[in-house]
């Protein structure tokens, strides 16, 4: 299975990366279409199991232990076959 | 007094911590990070600047894996003192000996300058030497030095007396350098034995370079 798990700032927590890629995007000609912009980073990983439910519990470890900082960051997990 | 200064692959400020520890007369070992124990008479603890495993995922989080790691958690459990500059105080939030997280600049720049800091609280091993109120200059330079607490761990740091020092200018006044929740610039846990701080006192250890004011700082540990 395939687990792709995307990390960014939560919300609340100043996204500066973010805030300076909004600005500049309003400043290129695309200020009536952009409401907010969030830069995260995404991890993809090919996991040695086939069950769903395994693969999420694992990458969800790895999330709380290691791939987040959850003080100051969010996570999404996909899992896909 | 005897220092033990751990070293990870891309630390880079081991060699100035030991040149200023030695300076002020303790004796100093560095310890490379796959050592499992440290040295049994260690006083104090040191994680040093630099950019350890290449500041990879984020500055400090591979760190807190390293085999010497267990052994600063269980000392510091302990009630060891243990002290982070810069990396090292990044390192101590990921392993959750410290509260709060470090995040990139407001200003997405490398901060690399001499900036003021006024002492916050005194009542502890490190700050002793120095007045509450007190400012100093000490040079900082980091990319990831933005300090991050919840409002709920904010209260706590400050009901237990927890926040060392504050980014100031030279009169005491508060002042932004890299968006710290309160220009906060260094932190102890609330059992006051572990210690981490964005700038770096070894690097203010001398007048012939420019300032000695770390020399105040670091002196705190040999009382």
């Amino acid at each position: 299975m395939k687990a792709i798990i995307n990390i960014g700032l939560k919300k609340g927590v100043l996204d500066s990366a973010g805030k300076a890629a909004h600005h500049t995007l309003d400043t290129v000609g695309f200020k009536d279409i952009v409401k907010d912009v969030r830069i995260g980073k995404q991890v993809v990983m090919e996991l040695n199991c086939t069950d769903e439910e395994t693969a999420r519990e694992e990458a969800t470890k790895m999330c709380e232990q290691l791939l987040a900082n959850t003080v100051i960051e969010d996570y999404e997990i996909i899992i896909e076959a | 007094m005897k220092v033990t200064v751990l070293q990870f692959p891309g630390t880079n400020c081991e060699y100035d911590t030991k040149y200023a520890f030695e300076k002020l007369g303790a004796e100093v070992e560095i310890l490379w990070h796959e050592e499992t124990t440290l040295p049994a008479d260690t006083d104090l603890v040191v994680a040093p600047g630099g950019f350890s495993y290449g500041d990879y995922l984020r500055s400090g989080a591979l760190a807190k894996f390293a085999p010497i790691m267990d052994a600063v958690k269980e000392y510091a459990a302990n009630g060891g003192k243990v002290l982070g500059i810069c990396n090292g105080f990044q390192i101590l939030t990921e392993t959750g000996l410290l509260p709060g997280a470090l995040k990139r600049n407001d200003n997405l720049h490398f901060i690399s300058k001499h900036h003021h800091l006024k002492v916050i609280n005194n009542d502890n091993a490190f700050l002793s030497e120095l007045n509450v109120g007190e400012v100093v200059d000490i040079p900082v330079a980091h990319h990831d030095g933005n300090y991050f607490i919840d409002e709920a761990g904010l209260e706590e740091l400050k009901a237990n007396g927890q926040i060392l020092l504050q980014y100031c200018d030279k009169d005491g006044v508060n002042q932004v350098l890299n968006g710290s929740v309160e220009q906060i610039a260094g932190v102890c846990n609330k059992e006051k034995n572990v210690f981490g701080l964005m700038p770096h006192p070894e690097r203010a250890m001398e007048t012939l370079l420019g300032c000695d004011d770390g020399v105040k700082m670091l002196q705190g540990f040999f009382k």
